[in-house]
């Protein structure tokens, strides 16, 4: 029972970094259609640029933390502006393989730059200890990430649920046409939601510099698991990106604790499952065929 | 949301579903220059880098299939022709049975993984179909990495034997396997042909066009569709045995996503719906990848990414798509218009 306990707090930890990740891209395919690629490569980018300016100006992880998604937010309007734009109007299929070939670029970049060893991050300082409550334990800066990454998520979805900007960003994206009867510039809304969405990643980065391996394939891999999270919860909805995240992360704890090696597979066994019974996930619209 | 009978948008092909506009004798000379051009290949260029080509080129094909005349981008191939890799090797190096036979094999276990992959993929379409393919090939490389007593795990299946009736050239001579090996290769290129324009290619290119009215028709979309990716995976699985044999081993390079991509890149880079494409594109990619690799360049991501934001940008019909529109403007130019012009 102590164990169950532990791996559901892990796991309930490990989703709320998922559900923060997965945000983003959630956030990116309701607004423009687009189903972001380079997602991973950002969220590694954010990584990488934490730690490359820790080693070259020694800003820290609690500067780092609102400096980077401002950063990305900027990378974002860059990708935006200068190659997404022009295929919004064609096939989602185009913007995925846009994004995938922005993909190999920025690993690989970063690869000759960096090398392929992992870059070295601390703990940030006062949360370098563990908590422990009977038999259940769990390390200060999971808690603050799972924690934070739920404030985050809460925070998304009441600016675009409660806020003007949000509501204009909702009627664009379920009722373009209308939005733009009303007087409403669709356009201008697209390109800060982007950068929205890659600042989201971006921070999910930073969040992961001190607990996972800095590489430039560190989002490699994982960006895939953010599609099998988006497909679990239904693409385009908020609440679902943010309900699967957390059941990937419980899923992916309990295969740690009780299927060893095999955790990954069960993610898209999950996956699989949904797929079977809800082909448009957990949250999402039926699609039309 | 209801099913629209009018047609949708879609991937720019260049498969359409009007009878084609082109002399049968000038068809038969490009199919006869087209066999001349892949029978000398390894005389231009060395040998196993011809083989590359093929394989390279088949399984574009095999993506093509599914793309440019169903409609469906599978971003997950790699799947298939990986484990047909592994499955090839492991039957060469248990058995002992000549290559072409391990390959059918490798081919057969394909196609059998593609029915639950297939069944379970066909539920979503266009962007969703891409994302469930990527993620069940990434599921089976955890799998190949994990299970690594069979596959080897990072180190590779080494030593998969080209064993050929005792004929010892083929054995140990790249050239002559190049010739032992191509039918093969050719098999799974007039099958995909033969596939294309078939009744069965043209419900295919029904359903790409209008799911909606092919099923008001009477056509069980979802059926056609797994046997179009059971086929598909087939050629995959045809493709990526001869690639293992080729090189005498199979690792995990083979089920990883970016291999899936690259295969994509080609497609689209030889033409969305041109078939030949996947063989004029595999041919562009993979001689410079050569060319990269042996001038010591290690960033090849960097020139890839970037050619597929190119074509992705700009150049959307590929070079076989954009030589075809060239070509037709051209005759269409010559000829006298009546009427609309």
């Amino acid at each position: 029972m102590g164990a169950f306990l532990q791996y559901t707090l892990q796991g309930l930890a490990a989703g709320g970094f998922y559900a923060l990740a997965a945000l983003g891209l959630a956030v990116i395919f309701g607004v423009l259609g687009v189903v972001n690629f380079s997602h991973g490569a950002c969220y590694m980018l954010g990584a990488i640029v934490a730690a490359v300016l820790l080693d070259l100006t020694g800003l820290g992880f609690w500067a780092a933390l609102p400096i980077i998604p401002v950063l990305l937010f900027g990378f974002g309007i860059l990708i935006e502006r200068l190659l997404v734009r022009w295929l919004l109007r064609l096939d989602p299929l185009y913007n995925f393989l846009l994004t995938f070939g922005l993909t190999l670029l920025l690993v690989d970049l970063v690869k000759r730059k960096y090398g392929v060893s992992s870059l070295p991050y601390e703990l940030p300082a006062g949360l370098e200890g563990r908590l422990t409550v009977g038999s259940v334990s769990l390390s200060s800066y999971q808690l603050f990430v799972a924690i934070f990454s739920v404030v985050v998520c809460v925070a998304v979805w009441m600016l675009l649920t409660k806020t003007r900007i949000g509501m204009i960003v909702r009627a664009a994206t379920e009722e373009p046409e209308r939005t733009r009867a009303l007087g409403i510039n669709v356009g201008r809304w697209v390109t800060p939601v982007f950068g929205f969405g890659i600042a989201l990643a971006g921070l999910a980065g930073v969040l992961a510099a001190p607990f996972r391996a800095i590489t430039a394939d560190m989002g490699s891999n994982f960006v895939i698991i953010l599609f099998a999270v988006v497909v679990i919860g239904g693409l385009g909805s908020i609440l679902g990106a943010v309900v699967a995240g957390f059941l990937v992360g419980l899923v992916e704890a309990y295969g740690q604790g009780y299927a060893g090696t095999f955790s990954q597979v069960l993610i898209f066994v999950l996956m699989a499952a949904v797929i079977l019974v809800r082909p448009s996930g957990l949250f999402g619209r039926e699609e039309a065929a | 949301m209801s099913e629209q009978l009018t047609a949708t948008s879609h991937v720019e092909t260049a498969a359409s579903a009007a009878p084609e506009n082109v002399r049968p004798w000038l068809r038969w000379a490009g199919y006869a220059v087209g066999l001349v051009i892949v029978l000398v290949l390894p005389w231009l260029i060395y040998p196993p880098v011809a083989m590359d080509i093929m394989a390279w080129g088949l399984f574009a094909i095999s993506v093509d299939l599914l793309l440019g005349y169903t409609g469906l981008l599978s971003f997950g191939h790699a799947a298939f022709w990986g484990t047909s890799a592994y499955v090839t090797g492991l039957i060469a190096i248990e058995s002992g049975l000549p290559f072409p036979v391990a390959v059918l094999g490798g081919a057969l276990v394909a196609m059998l993984l593609a029915v639950p992959t297939g069944y379970l993929a066909v539920r979503r379409t266009g962007i969703y179909f891409a994302m469930v393919t990527l993620a069940f090939a990434q599921m089976l490389y955890f799998l190949a990495n994990q299970a690594s007593s069979i596959t080897g795990g990072e180190n590779g299946l080494q030593g998969i034997p080209k064993s050929f009736f005792g004929i010892e050239l083929v054995e140990t001579d790249s050239f002559y396997f190049y010739y032992a090996a191509i039918p093969l290769i050719l098999l799974g290129v007039v099958a995909a042909w033969r596939i294309v324009h078939s009744p069965f290619g043209r419900v295919l290119l029904a359903i790409r066009d209008n799911p909606a009215r092919a099923r008001a028709l009477g056509y069980d979309v979802e059926r056609y569709k797994i046997v179009a990716f059971v086929l598909s995976a087939g050629l995959a699985g045809l493709a990526g045995g001869v690639f293992s044999v080729s090189h005498g081993f199979a690792s995990l390079q083979e089920l990883i996503w970016t291999t899936s991509g690259k295969v994509v890149l080609i497609t689209v880079l030889g033409g969305i719906g041109t078939l030949w494409g996947g063989l004029v594109g595999a041919g562009v990619v993979v001689l410079m990848e050569d060319q990269l690799a042996s001038s010591g360049f290690d960033g090849i991501g960097i020139i890839t990414g970037s050619i597929f934001i190119l074509i992705v940008l700009a150049f959307r019909a590929g070079l076989w798509g954009t030589a075809r529109n060239l070509i037709l403007k051209w005759r269409d130019k010559r000829r006298p218009h009546f009427g609309d012009d």
